[in-house]
């Protein structure tokens, strides 16, 4: 692996030489330099790849056997056998998962005679289920047992102290549920030899974050628990984003990455208080901590002798904000725990190549590791968790705030609240889009819309994405320019941009593009919500403002299956050999 | 070393002259602009991209205590053992050497502590003395 990535380095550098000489035969030989070298990559990667299955194999024994010894019968069912994964991600998630598998039968298939009672069949049902989406593996764990009495986790997370009584009483269903991942957690009744020993989920769950992967779990309707594990697909790459702060660029899990906040002016002076000198924003309501990361980080306050060039400024210690200053703060999720950290710049995402550091450097906490970026240099990894333990957010302290943070969603009577992307559109108006099935938020330049048949598209990440003009202004500006190709050189706006918000659905994207992006609000949009008659849109009021409720489904519906066959199309293009 | 010459490669740090067998040298080359890993110990100059892998320089000038020289910059001595790969960053490199066993000694007492960790041996050779550098000492850097 480690030589072929010399290989490719190599070949990069061959093939700049070559731009450079214009010598036709030197040309063609490193023109098959470069695809032999792009295959052997491949290939190499693909020799890595192992199917799940070769983990599961030994669970139909492990869940008959556990089964006979508790009295019950369980039957599993494995799906997707195939799906392929990184041979050391599969070592590392073989003990978690043979763990969950245990945990169902023991607790959440119920004894024969129970099941009778509640009219199902005596034979419970575990079902296995990995599949590929969206560059990761999800692997899905459920049983058609008796499911989470999510009374009994509340019980029991007040009588071991997790929380307080009124706490329990706000938290939703989903975060409820989510308790069970606490250190020393377990429902079971009584403990057997098999579970409920209180070492159980929170092993598993840091087991699994430990390779970049989450754990969720969710308490279907119908009965039953299924618990979603999430993991890459690969521990060598991952999806970081790339900050830079006194002058060093710094990558950032995309794990544990919630949002981007960016305030610039006098909106940044205003809105970072300070309690006791430890800075706090107000992020949708609820206190938000601030780390800021040249402090963490230059707090050994070693002078280098020759990064002059980074050493613009001495250490001030205190980071009083001027009215001129933007303050970017990058909010992550370490632990449960949300924390904002406030950074120089942001620069973008990128696909990073994990690579270990020496022994000299392991012992610090705040780094998981480094990568190299682009243009040759060196970039360290952040290591969130660490660094926010050293910044000692992740302290007692931090419980009320975590509370703080659930209240948010208690002033609507359970869940009607959601996370809306507030965005402007034509004559001042703004519309609202709900945040979950966003993937992302991109500025293009007009430029870069081109047409097929008639519709608009843009070229993004390789395939082709449909776009809907939200906004009427920016289509027809996009609309005008295509059309004005020729005079584009005189045009003095050439560089003008537009906001598209990406919205992925079954690993299709499409793109929505709107006037503006303003913000992200909690709002609860059925009470105020009003359907205006033979329009497809309905408001409501957000922040005293009548808002446009998007509806997104009926936008995609109107185009994708057009965009199925383009991508389609595209992808059959790229791949021809 | 029984009977055996060996070969030493040589550099300078200040105004001691060092060497290390030849099997622990992969390669030499020049100063690189690195990446500096804050909160890391001062003998840690930074991170360098060696061909796709990453290198921990270690500053041999910091290791013994001595000050920076402001106007030249350092050669990289790439080590490479069980440790993995390390880099050492010296003032000049030298010549690779063969020297005899003969006149191996051991280091003498009275020797500073700061560079005494650090050297295995000594070479006498004519007009001046090198020294042999234990590179796993050299690498090891408190945390």
């Amino acid at each position: 692996m480690n030589l072929v990535g010399e290989l490719v380095l190599a070949r990069n550098q061959i093939l700049q030489f070559t731009d450079a000489l214009e010598d036709s035969s030197f040309t063609a030989a490193t023109q098959r330099l470069n695809l032999i070298t792009t295959e052997l990559q491949e290939r190499a990667m693909k020799t890595r790849m192992q199917p799940i299955g070769q983990i599961w194999s030994k669970f139909p024994r492990i869940v008959r056997d556990l089964a006979a010894s508790c009295d019950k019968a369980v039957r599993l069912e494995m799906i997707g056998r195939e799906t392929e994964l990184d041979r050391t991600i599969l070592e590392s998630i073989k003990d978690p998962l043979t763990h969950i598998i245990r945990n169902s039968v023991d607790h959440g298939i119920e004894s024969p005679e129970r099941r009778r009672e509640a009219g199902k069949p005596e034979e419970g049902l575990i079902t296995l289920r990995a599949y590929h989406e969206g560059g990761q593996v999800i692997i899905e764990i459920s049983d058609d047992g008796g499911g989470i009495d999510l009374e009994r986790v509340k019980a029991k997370a007040i009588e071991k102290g997790v929380i307080g009584t009124d706490a329990a009483n706000r938290l939703s269903e989903a975060e409820l549920i989510n308790m069970i991942f606490q250190a020393g957690f377990s429902t079971a009744a009584e403990v057997t030899n098999v579970s409920g020993r209180g070492v159980g989920m929170d092993v598993v769950r840091t087991n699994i974050e430990r390779i970049g992967g989450t754990v969720d779990m969710q308490s279907p309707p119908a009965g039953g628990t299924m618990l979603k594990v999430k993991i890459p697909l690969t521990l060598a790459i991952i999806p970081a984003l790339v900050v830079t702060t006194g002058g060093d660029r710094y990558a950032i899990p995309q794990v544990n990455l919630l949002e981007l906040v960016r305030l610039e002016g006098e909106n940044a002076r205003r809105s970072i208080e300070y309690i006791h000198d430890v800075p706090v924003y107000r992020l949708r309501g609820s206190l938000l901590p601030l780390i800021h990361l040249d402090e963490e980080l230059k707090s050994a306050g070693v002078a280098r002798f020759d990064h002059a060039d980074s050493q613009e400024a001495p250490d001030n210690a205190v980071h009083e904000v001027s009215s001129d200053e933007t303050v970017n703060i990058v909010v992550l999720q370490a632990d449960d725990r949300n924390f904002g950290l406030v950074v120089d710049e942001v620069n973008d995402t990128e696909e990073i190549v994990v690579k270990p550091v020496g022994k000299q450097l392991k012992d610090i906490a705040a780094f998981a590791g480094a990568t190299i970026m682009g243009d040759g240099r060196v970039a360290l990894i952040l290591d969130i968790l660490g660094l926010a333990q050293k910044a000692q957010v992740l302290s007692g302290v931090g419980e009320s705030s975590r509370h703080d943070e659930k209240g948010a969603s208690r002033d609507g009577d359970d869940n009607v609240t959601q996370p809306l992307l507030l965005v402007s559109l034509d004559e001042a108006s703004t519309g609202a889009i709900p945040l979950s099935p966003v993937a992302r938020l991109e500025e293009f330049e007009l430029d870069r819309v081109e047409w097929a048949n008639q519709e608009p598209v843009i070229q993004y990440r390789d395939r082709i994405m449909p776009l809907a003009f939200l906004s009427r202004e920016v289509e027809s500006s996009a609309r005008h320019r295509d059309h004005a190709t020729p005079e584009r050189e005189d045009s003095d706006d050439r560089g003008e941009t537009m906001q598209v918000v990406v919205h992925s659905r079954e690993s299709e994207s499409i793109g929505l593009v709107v006037s503006g992006i303003l913000d992200v609000v909690m709002a609860d949009v059925r009470a105020s919500a009003r359907t205006s008659s033979g329009s497809r849109q309905s408001s409501a009021i957000i922040q005293g403002t009548v808002t446009d409720l998007i509806d997104v489904d009926s936008v995609v519906s109107s185009i994708v299956p057009l965009s199925t066959e383009r991508a389609d199309a595209g992808l059959a293009g790229g791949t021809s050999h | 070393m029984s009977g055996i010459d060996s070969q030493y490669c040589t550099f300078r740090v200040g105004e001691m002259f060092f060497g290390l067998e030849v099997e622990q040298v992969q390669e030499v080359i020049r100063f690189q602009s690195m990446t500096r890993v804050p909160l890391a110990p001062a003998e840690v100059h930074g991170l360098i991209n060696l061909r796709g892998q990453i290198v921990t320089a270690v500053d041999m000038r910091t290791r013994m205590g001595l000050p920076h020289l402001d106007d030249e910059l350092p050669m990289n001595v790439i080590l490479t053992g069980d440790y993995g790969k390390v880099s050492l960053l010296v003032d000049e490199i030298g010549d690779v050497i063969e020297l005899a066993d003969e006149l191996f000694e051991h280091p003498p007492n009275t020797l500073g502590n700061d560079v005494r960790e650090l050297v295995r041996g000594v070479y006498k050779l004519e007009g001046q003395l090198l020294l042999i550098l234990d590179a796993n000492a050299a690498i090891q850097v408190a945390a």
